[in-house]
């Protein structure tokens, strides 16, 4: 059977989570891992650490947090932000993470996915793009890179199939359209991706409410659906959102 | 005295989490690569992810092929999880030209294209028959992360549904393999490692 994941994803820089945090009781609301064992409580089938350092010490801060992460959280966890080479991945991945996230680099060397690919399996490469709307080129979808600053001019649609076809394993999908807005996943970017590569796809960038994730599921044919503020803000918790997509008809790990 | 786990070490992808899990549930686990700590130890953990030929490479790059298999040849519980349950078959169609250990009868095959591959996701695993260890997981929802499994065999123990019927566990006598991630399966992944840890015989003068 199918099933469809949640996933909290958080922000950190040197170390720290960005964004607020608002859960009652917890010792250190900046520290990712300690955050990331609250989500697996409540349920949560993955968690995503994006590192947004800008700064050149950031490898071994990410990596120390992998290592602690892997030795609280019993679910698998994905690393992003910063990945560049083969080296990169094996450090994290040699410490406990499952999975590797690529974005800017893979734009700039695609060869990086399937390198990293023949090292440790295409499962623990995803290939991680920020997508937004406009109309150079064909599917109306441009891929962005450094974090969402530069437009590249290639195809969102384009990329996703020849990254998926050279190693990575998972798309990550972010819409910058979306991104912040609360106003729901760009459900029409999710499903030109996911009806045309063969890998699952996480889609991610809006949600404000529990009725996002399912539209995500139902309209945008994400396999796993992403979610920051909404967890974070302590307005629901993964249980509810479970709750709510069951109730809907999907299947998620109860 | 806690049992003594070798998780054998041949320098494939994420091996620290087996480590971690186990040592959670109670086990003196370790990674290693000698052939002597394996030999030696009260049970036995062979991981794997990522590509089956390549992993079964690594295996005897390290010289650790021979170490597996006499573990598994032994009385010592033995684990294998998902590519390490995969090299213990006799072959798999991801690599034809690379043999597997051969402990386990079948074949690893390509999970069928009406599904996507890889299967990264939970899935509730269906006992089979009753096993000691792997039946406090039935209906359990496991974590799975492949794009070939063995499909059919006769050691098969419990099975996931993928798009058809996908064996999620199988053994005979003192091995165990685990087509899931327990380490990655939170609870009832633990669980299954915390029953595999406690039907370690103890330990011949461990007991006071």
């Amino acid at each position: 059977m199918k099933s469809v994941r949640i996933i909290p994803c958080l922000d950190v820089d040197k170390g720290r989570v960005v964004k607020g945090v608002n859960f009652v009781d917890i010792r250190d609301a900046g520290d990712p891992v300690e955050l990331a064992a609250r989500y697996d409580a409540q349920g949560a089938d993955e968690v995503i650490f994006l590192d947004i350092t800008a700064s050149n010490e950031r490898r071994n801060t990410t990596v120390e947090m992998a290592r602690r992460a892997a030795e609280e959280l019993f679910i698998p966890f994905t690393v992003g932000g910063g990945v560049r080479s083969v080296e990169d991945a094996r450090k994290l991945l040699r410490v406990g993470a499952d999975k590797v996230g690529v974005n800017t680099a893979a734009v700039e060397r695609p060869a990086v996915l399937a390198e990293i690919a023949a090292e440790f399996g295409d499962q623990c490469v995803v290939v991680a793009i920020d997508a937004k709307r406009g109309d150079t080129t064909p599917s109306g979808f441009e891929v962005y890179v450094h974090g969402g600053r530069t437009p590249t001019g290639i195809d969102a649609v384009d990329w996703a199939i020849q990254a998926t076809t050279n190693g990575a394993g998972e798309v990550l999908l972010t819409s910058m359209d979306g991104d912040g807005t609360r106003a729901g996943y760009d459900n029409e970017l999710t499903a030109s991706i996911a009806d045309n590569v063969g890998v699952p796809v996480i889609a991610s960038g809006g949600v404000g409410t529990l009725d996002h994730l399912v539209d995500g599921v139902l309209d945008g044919h994400a396999d796993a659906v992403l979610a920051a503020s909404i967890f974070h803000f302590g307005e629901h918790t993964v249980g509810e959102a479970k709750a709510h997509m069951a109730q809907a008809g999907i299947t998620v790990r109860p | 005295m806690a049992p003594t786990v070798a998780v054998i070490d041949y320098g494939i992808g994420n091996l620290r989490s087996a480590e971690k899990a186990l040592q959670r549930v109670g086990a003196d686990a370790s990674l290693t690569s000698s052939p002597d700590e394996i030999a030696t130890a009260d049970a036995v953990v062979l991981p794997g992810v990522g590509n089956f030929g390549r992993c079964m490479q690594a295996l005897h790059e390290a010289d650790l092929a021979d170490a597996a298999l006499a573990a598994a040849a032994s009385s010592r519980p033995f684990l294998g999880i998902c590519v390490g349950m995969q090299m213990l078959f006799e072959a798999s169609e991801e690599s034809p030209d690379q043999p597997g250990l051969g402990v386990l009868p079948g074949q690893v095959r390509l999970l069928p294209d009406t599904v996507k591959r890889p299967q990264m996701q939970w899935n509730p695993v269906k006992s089979l028959t009753a096993h000691p260890v792997v039946d406090s997981i039935d209906g359990e929802w496991m974590y799975f992360v492949h794009s070939y499994a063995v499909l059919d065999t006769a050691a098969a123990i419990a099975t996931c549904d993928y798009g058809g019927p996908v064996v999620a566990v199988a053994g005979r006598d003192n091995v165990l393999a685990t087509q899931f991630h327990p380490e990655k399966s939170g609870r009832p992944g633990l669980g299954l490692l915390r029953a595999f840890v406690e039907h370690i015989p103890a330990v011949t003068g461990s007991q006071a």
